[in-house]
């Protein structure tokens, strides 16, 4: 697998997983939180708080990557704030990627778990209650496990939303090997050069595989918690 | 125990203002739908905030409205049995009847699992899944599921409604060991008739969001006025009796009621056990001398008590009958060609096939044995 893929491209892809794999464990408990909210809550700027969650959707993922870049650059309010009390920076850096990629996919993974939450039976719940378990404790045991394949669809496609993120990213972070040199980004540098068709091929074949993966996983993972909650 | 409740709820197009107070062992809250029955079990539950009143269980107060009291339901100790089960379906039936261990105190685990797999009858349904339970077991896995909580006190809300007649005669006798051998009070939520005769101590008849009625239940019951819904052909008082002889030629079985004997279809219970029975008042002819040449076998001499216009064609007589009440559905023509008067004896003539698995059941058994 080494030798089929050149350094820079196995590079490219390690890259991405790692972007990929950040961007979804860090936008689960958030996306979780804003799911509840947004299907049970009953809250003044609910209606603003769904809009603002869709946009990304929405927008053209440029305009996200241009507002992720004004906001989160170095001189942009949150960047600079972030930089200086927590050293955490952003721009052009494999973590401003995994951000602009967290931001992109978060529509979706709210989106599924948010149809599984409006599925729960809110009755089970209260059964749940008068046989002693407080709100916390009803949310682990019964909430939860029953929104578990909506929790697993949308973490499946926020990771693969984050695969294939290209506009954000390169408009935020920009296109920097090593550093912010995702796969797509990679494709699309191959394909502005000649003799790039090789490389871009590849990718895409990497690219292919990557979903079909974590697709079949997260198919087989719900089948099973499905399985589970009817057999 | 005792159950106090006074309460003032918003209930659709009018309020609920229910005030009573029961101590029997199964309190049956009866009324049509809409009455308000759901939403008073729903409030002692916990499941909604009522917007004024109280409500005391065995002395503890769980809502005060005046003075703020507010027990959240999960430390209640109310259990409650929905008439849709609501078993958590991510759950084998044995996670489902141990859900509420996880959150009771270790020292106020009093019931024991096998004691209430034995008393319900789901040993061999324990890992299974709820979605393979027929409506019966889940009704049965629920109720164990409440029990198994350690409540104070039982709400069954209509626990039955939701089944086919086969499988509420297959739940009728857990709910009856549930009340003989837990000493659980319990409250049981019911338009049914049948289901009240056969399992209530007492009984409280709701009617658009009044407490109209309450106290024992063959006092209850014997008040046809009470239930003018069932119209003449369930309505009936409640007697107590017990199995004096069985007849195998004619496949019959004598009762001892207090005032006379009741010849009935052959029932498989021992002589000597208590039985109760229910005497529809439309089942029932009067008659001024006691009868003669008549195919009808029972005949109890009684003492008009009152009498009550019903509607405009038909009367209600209640009779005293050594001491139970009788009730007694008659055309107005009937009870004028009679002369019926209050203190005129007479005689209550009911056939014997007017007995029949609705209108006769096992009476309580004297004394609770004890906490689970």
């Amino acid at each position: 697998m080494t030798d089929w893929l050149s350094p820079e491209e196995w590079t490219a892809v390690r890259l991405s997983l790692q972007v990929a794999l950040t961007a979804m464990s860090f936008s689960v408990v958030p996306g979780l939180l804003v799911a509840l909210a947004l299907a049970r809550g009953r809250f003044w700027g609910r209606g603003l708080l769904d809009v603002l969650v869709h946009l990304p959707l929405i927008m053209p993922p440029v305009v996200t990557g241009y507002l992720l870049l004004l906001s989160f650059g170095r001189r942009g309010p949150v960047g600079a704030f972030l930089a200086e009390h927590f050293g955490l920076v952003f721009s052009f850096r494999w973590t401003g990627a995994a951000l602009a990629c967290a931001i992109m996919g978060f529509p979706l993974l709210v989106r599924a778990i948010r149809l599984s939450v409006e599925a729960v039976d809110r009755r089970l719940e209260e059964a749940a209650g008068t046989l002693g378990a407080n709100p916390v404790w009803v949310f682990f045991t019964v909430t939860l496990p029953l929104i578990l394949p909506g929790l697993v669809a949308g973490m499946v496609l926020s990771f693969a939303k984050a695969m294939g993120e290209f506009g954000a990213t390169i408009t935020f972070v920009s296109n920097i090997p090593g550093e912010t040199q995702t796969l797509p980004s990679l494709i699309y540098t191959f394909t502005q050069v000649p003799g790039g068709e090789g490389g871009a091929a590849r990718l895409t074949i990497v690219s292919i595989l990557v979903s079909v993966v974590a697709l079949l996983a997260s198919e087989g993972l719900a089948a099973r918690l499905r399985r589970r909650a009817a057999a | 125990m005792t159950l106090e409740v006074d309460l003032s709820h918003p209930l659709g197009a009018f309020r609920l203002e229910a005030r009573f107070r029961s101590e029997g062992r199964l309190t049956a809250l009866f009324g049509r739908s809409g009455a308000g029955k759901t939403t008073l079990v729903r409030a002692i539950a916990g499941l909604i905030r009522p917007e004024a009143g109280r409500i005391v269980v065995h002395g503890r107060t769980l809502v005060d409205t005046a003075n703020r009291v507010f027990v959240p339901m999960h430390r209640r100790r109310v259990g409650v049995v929905f008439q849709d089960a609501r078993l958590f379906p991510h759950l084998s039936v044995r996670r489902n009847l141990l859900f509420g261990r996880w959150f009771t105190p270790r020292n106020a685990r009093a019931a024991s699992v096998g004691h209430v797999v034995d008393l319900l009858g789901i040993g061999h349904l324990l890992d299974r899944r709820p979605a393979t339970l027929s409506g019966g077991e889940r009704q049965r896995v629920a109720i164990g599921r409440a029990l198994l909580a350690d409540p104070q006190i039982l709400l069954l809300d209509e626990p039955l409604a939701s089944l086919d007649e086969a499988r509420k005669a297959e739940i009728m006798p857990y709910l009856e060991r549930l009340r003989d051998e837990t000493g659980l009070p319990i409250v049981l939520v019911s338009h049914s008739v049948a289901e009240i005769s056969r399992l209530a101590t007492d009984v409280v008849v709701l009617a658009d969001g009044r407490a109209v009625a309450s106290g024992p239940a063959t006092e209850i019951l014997g008040r046809p006025s009470l239930f003018p819904d069932l119209g003449p052909t369930e309505a009936g008082a409640l007697i107590e009796t017990r199995v004096l002889s069985h007849d195998d030629a004619y496949g019959l079985t004598v009762l001892q009621a207090k005032a006379g004997t009741l010849t009935v279809p052959r029932l498989e219970r021992p002589v000597g056990s208590a039985l109760r029975v229910r005497l529809r008042a439309r089942d029932i002819m009067l008659a001024l001398r006691a009868p003669e040449g008549l195919s009808a076998l029972n005949v109890l001499p009684g003492r008009v008590v009152a009498l009550a216009q019903a509607d405009r064609s038909s009367m209600d007589v209640t009779l005293d009958c050594a001491g139970d009440a009788v009730v007694v559905h008659l055309t107005r023509k009937s009870a004028d060609r009679l002369g019926l008067r209050p203190e005129l004896l007479v005689h209550a003539v009911i056939k014997g096939i007017a007995f029949d698995a609705d209108t006769v059941g096992p009476t309580l058994r004297n004394a609770p044995a004890g906490h689970i």
